[in-house]
């Protein structure tokens, strides 16, 4: 069906630009200018519009030094190069490309102005002046495994993906390994629908999985409506990037919030100080990048203390779920008891674990 | 597999049905008329974003139906007036109007992103609506059997009606029907009109129904698949209802697929199904043409009549 | 009727050509008002949408990066409407023509060169040309409405694209997301200034409509194409084969959507991923249109619509009007040129028979 659906029937790769900036080192006191690259509309409820509150929040916390400047609906092909460039023409001086498929572009376009700080989100090139920096969704998604594993009555989840990238994979190992933890015979059965963004057969997919038994279905793909049919058919589940609990306040359990805005100020900082450095950020609970929405009212006082505890041993450095022994859906051993998985292991992952139903 | 198994796959078919086959009824009776109106997916999605708003400001989704309807149909107009009046290309005017209703939609929707609204409650005692076995017949939004009510009234319409009649003939020989003294024109605004409010309703299911809330984008290609239905269907008020469901599941026979664990052919083969069948259909149909096909004769091309 | 028209249209070339230009100015003036209707600034919007990318001068790489396809595209849309036949199936075609010069470029391995790139664009070109066929076919052999046929193939095609590039074509080394890896260096086009995205596509896209011009004004089978779409019947009493026309007109249209494929696989993009099927196809429509079905046409608009991409992104920015914003203005476009196209028809008419109103010609 339309792949044309969320990036629009006529939303082709677009040159971005700017107007030229004449003479503008006339101004002496001159704001700071930073730059984003956005994969969706900012009002997509989902991935960009996490993107556009840490922008919104480099703004209020900076904005008396540094103005920001975003780009929405890039695809993600070379035409992204020409709205990098027009960033810089006009002006910015760090750039935060936040989609996967900007990565060759930043790498690219980052060699042509050396002076300028680029960086990229989920993506795994770097350059003295190209930092990458992602989140650990995964960690969220082992609480809310914990919470799914203890409150499921048939021990059958659902999680409905977009595509077998790391990312996701990660996320439904870590949810399927914390629910075995509550519930050693949960299974959990997983669907793809190969898009990130499309209500309708979202909604049709999480009845699916409703109806082949799920009663908890967590979801990989943007948008609210997965939430709202468990909100008609009285079964929970949870929010995917931000608090969704407005469009489902029965069903929302809670929700992996991502919140870019401290790191984004961190980094703008960094370039106001002449501090800022290449590297490659990957972080999780512990720095602030993942967090977990208020709980629904419906989750018991038990239940949150796993929660809880499964948060504060990510933030203390003294839990991690990818943790042997780990078997994969063949049952084969993959991680030895004891042994934990390094991150570069875990950021290339294309097995399942034991316990995920899929197709493929 | 147990009953309520069944039915709950069906409750899932309609849904993903209803919205295309309220669009297909409304592009059938305009190709009946004999213009092609490609604009489909346009008036879903300003239907779409136009029930949403209304619901949101009136707090009443039925006005919301009915401002769905409404933007639609203004919408078509804009098509209307520029096919009829100015005889302008009706494909390339189609295509006009969906890149317009995309773009304009998403304009529009800027302020209604992240909104909630009130949905339709159940028409029916919730006795009814929520038994696990019932639900098959009495657990639908009223859009539902809005939808398949308007089957029967425009088959009953084009079958059995003077009005229906002077519809078909104006699609089947404009000429003609105008030197009888039958209004082409005036025939294929209503015409038009109609087919804008239908897609209008059928695009407010989205927003209003299936995930009350507003995106942009979607009815992600549901307006291509309504088009797709009505030749499918063999411009046949009966099959469109038979094909939409055809087509309905066939996208859940692709989830199911899936979460039952079997890859035995991949996603992109479900998906494009219904295109490969349309095409499929319409030459045979087309072949068969010779003993009388239900496609509209003037379907596509301009009225010549000096008046 | 169109050799009527043609007839008298003698004095109205100025109309032809004095419509799209004012289909655009038309469309800025709406523009300007709707968008200080909604509070924001509208001249700085249509400013920014229609004049900064040609006075800013390094924006010009962006709009002939831009322009090149469409141009191309609707090239092949323009000879097929010409002759009445309606190839709305380009962006599968555009689709295929990519396909296969992916899939050449795969079977290189890294090995490029002159030889593979042609090997390529030539893959490209039959490609797309093959995706037109089948309308084609389904409509001589079996009287199937290529309007539909071809709409419906896109889809198919759309479906293709994500079949390979989530499977068998998949990147290895791209963590499984759905791409194919990048052309190797040597896979690609040349770039003709150093320093810029003009590719030697672009020059290929300057050089088509000239090509076409010629062709279609000076060969036998412009002239046929001519025939065939304005007066049929008369086709038929010349000898002009009208299943021959169908034919070619498909074929060499989608040949062209195809050839664009390639050359903004090589030249532009590098990779497929779930993006690329943009729409290039469906707005190469406009571009037919709003260059009145005219090689040279077809080239002046290919820009224009580039400049309105262009464009939107720059009002993103300045102004923060949605990136879908371009896509009204060129609704409006087509919207206004589609009008303007009766005007210019129903003026001549007049001067035939003064006091009849409503004579109304085929639009096309």
């Amino acid at each position: 069906m339309g792949k044309l659906s969320r990036r629009n029937f006529i939303g082709a790769a677009g040159a971005a630009a700017t107007l030229p900036m004449l003479g503008g080192p006339a101004f002496a006191k001159e704001k700071m200018k930073v730059g984003y690259v956005f994969l969706g509309p900012i009002g997509d409820y989902g991935w960009t519009w996490a993107h556009n509150k840490g922008r919104k929040q480099v703004e209020s916390e900076l904005g008396d030094q540094v103005e920001t400047i975003y780009v929405e609906n890039v695809a993600e092909d070379a035409s992204a190069i020409p709205v990098m460039r027009d960033l810089v023409h006009q002006g910015c001086k760090i750039i935060f490309t936040t989609s996967f498929g900007y990565m060759d572009q930043t790498i690219q376009v980052a060699k042509e102005f050396p002076d300028v700080k680029f960086e990229h989100c989920t993506g795994y090139k770097r350059a003295k002046n190209v930092a990458t920096y992602n989140s650990k969704f995964h960690e969220g998604r082992a609480v809310l495994g914990t919470i799914a594993g203890k409150m499921s009555k048939s021990g059958t989840l659902g999680y409905l993906g977009s595509y077998k990238v790391p990312e996701v994979v990660l996320g439904v190992n870590a949810f399927a390994l914390s629910a075995q933890k509550q519930n050693p015979a949960a299974t959990v059965k997983l669907v793809m629908i190969d898009s990130w963004f499309d209500p309708p057969k979202e909604a049709a997919a999480t009845e699916t999985l409703i109806n082949i038994g799920c009663d908890i279905v967590t979801t990989h793909t943007d948008s609210p409506g997965p939430l709202q049919i468990l909100e008609q058919r009285g079964l929970y589940g949870f929010g995917q990037g931000a608090d969704m609990s407005q469009f489902a306040p029965h069903a929302h359990l809670t929700a992996i919030e991502d919140i870019w805005g401290p790191y984004y100020v961190e980094r703008v900082k960094a370039v106001l100080d002449g501090t800022w450095k290449s590297a490659d950020t990957w972080d999780g609970f512990k720095e602030g990048t993942v967090k977990i929405a208020p709980y629904n009212k419906a989750v018991p006082a038990d239940v949150r203390a796993l929660a809880d505890a499964v948060q504060a041993g990510y933030k203390n450095g003294t839990y991690n779920i990818f943790t042997g022994p780990i078997y994969d859906q063949a049952g084969k051993l993959r991680v030895k008891a004891g042994e934990v998985m390094a991150d570069k292991d875990l950021a290339v992952i294309d097995w399942f674990v034991k316990g995920v139903e899929s197709a493929a | 597999m147990s009953l309520t198994f069944i039915i709950a796959a069906i409750v899932t078919i309609v849904g993903l049905t209803t919205p295309i086959l309220l669009a297909a009824l409304g592009e059938l009776v305009v190709e009946k008329s004999g213009v092609l109106n490609l604009g489909v997916e346009g008036m879903m999605l300003i239907g779409a974003i136009s029930g949403f708003a209304v619901t949101v400001i009136t707090g009443n989704p039925w006005l919301g139906v009915l401002g769905a309807a409404a933007g639609g149909a203004v919408a078509s107009l804009t098509f209307a007036v520029l096919v009829l009046q100015l005889n302008s290309n009706q494909v390339a005017t189609g295509l006009a109007l969906t890149i317009f209703g995309s773009g304009l939609s998403s304009l529009l929707g800027l302020s209604f992103t992240g909104r909630i609204i009130p949905v339709f409650g159940s028409i029916f005692p919730a006795s009814l609506a929520r038994d696990p076995i019932l639900k098959v017949f009495f657990g639908y939004s009223p859009i539902v059997y809005f939808a398949i009510f308007m089957v029967f009234v425009v088959g009953w319409f084009l079958r059995s009606t003077r009005a229906g009649m002077i519809l078909r003939a104006v699609g089947e020989n404009d000429l003609s029907a105008h030197s009888i003294g039958y209004s082409v024109v005036g025939v294929r605004y209503g015409a038009i009109a109609f087919g804008g409010a239908m897609a209008g309703i059928g695009g407010a299911y989205f927003t209003m129904v299936i995930t009350p809330m507003w995106a942009e984008g979607m009815t992600a290609g549901r307006g291509w698949i309504a088009v797709a239905l009505v030749v499918f269907a063999g411009w046949r008020t009966g099959r469109i209802l038979a094909g939409a469901y055809f087509f309905g599941v066939l996208m859940a026979l692709e989830l199911y697929a899936k979460a039952a664990g079997f890859s035995f052919l991949p996603s992109q083969f479900w998906a494009a199904m219904p295109y490969l069948m349309t095409i499929v259909a319409i030459a045979f149909i087309s072949a068969r043409e010779k003993t009388g096909s239900s496609a509209p004769a003037c379907l596509g091309k301009p009225f010549l009549a000096s008046s | 009727m169109r050799i009527k028209l043609e007839k008298r249209l003698n004095p109205s070339v100025f109309m032809l050509v004095a419509t799209p230009i004012a289909s655009v100015l038309l469309t800025m003036l709406i523009g300007l008002i709707v968008f200080d209707a909604l509070g924001i600034d509208g001249i700085r919007a249509v400013t920014d949408i229609f004049f900064t990318p040609l006075l800013a001068a390094y924006k010009w790489q962006d709009v002939a990066v831009k322009a090149a396809p469409l141009v191309i595209i609707a090239l092949g849309i323009s000879l097929g409407n010409r002759a009445q036949v309606w190839n709305i199936g380009a962006e599968g075609q555009y689709i295929i023509g990519a396909l296969a010069a992916a899939g050449v470029a795969m079977a290189f391995g890294t090995t490029g060169g002159f030889f593979v790139i042609t090997l390529m664009i030539a893959a490209g070109v039959l490609g797309g040309a093959f995706w037109g066929a089948i309308p084609a076919w389904l409509r001589v052999n079996y009287r199937v409405n290529e309007i539909l046929s071809s709409l419906m193939l896109t889809y198919v095609a759309i479906q293709v694209l994500g079949y390979l590039i989530g499977g068998p074509w998949k990147d290895p080394n791209g963590r499984n997301f759905p791409q194919t890896a990048p052309l190797a260096p040597d896979q690609t086009l040349p770039i003709l200034f150093p320093g810029t995205t003009i590719h030697l596509g672009v020059a290929i896209a300057f050089v088509l409509p000239f090509v076409f011009w010629v062709l279609t004004a000076r060969s036998v089978f412009g002239f046929q194409i001519r025939v065939v779409g304005s007066a049929p019947d008369a086709a038929r009493h010349g000898g002009f084969n009208t299943r021959q026309t169908i034919w070619m007109t498909l074929v060499i249209s989608g040949a062209m959507a195809g050839l664009a494929g390639a050359l903004e696989l090589s030249g532009a993009l590098r990779n497929i991923n779930l993006g690329f099927p943009s729409g290039y196809g469906f707005t190469a429509i406009i571009v037919a249109f709003l260059g009145r079905l005219h090689p040279i046409g077809c080239l002046i608009a290919g820009i224009v619509l580039a400049v309105t991409y262009v464009g939107g992104q720059v009002a993103q920015t300045s102004v923060h009007i949605p990136n879908s914003t371009a896509g009204i203005f060129q609704a409006m476009m087509l919207f206004f040129i589609l009008a303007s196209d009766i005007f210019v028809r129903y003026r001549v008419r007049l001067v035939g028979r003064p006091g009849k109103a409503a004579a109304v010609e085929a639009g096309e």
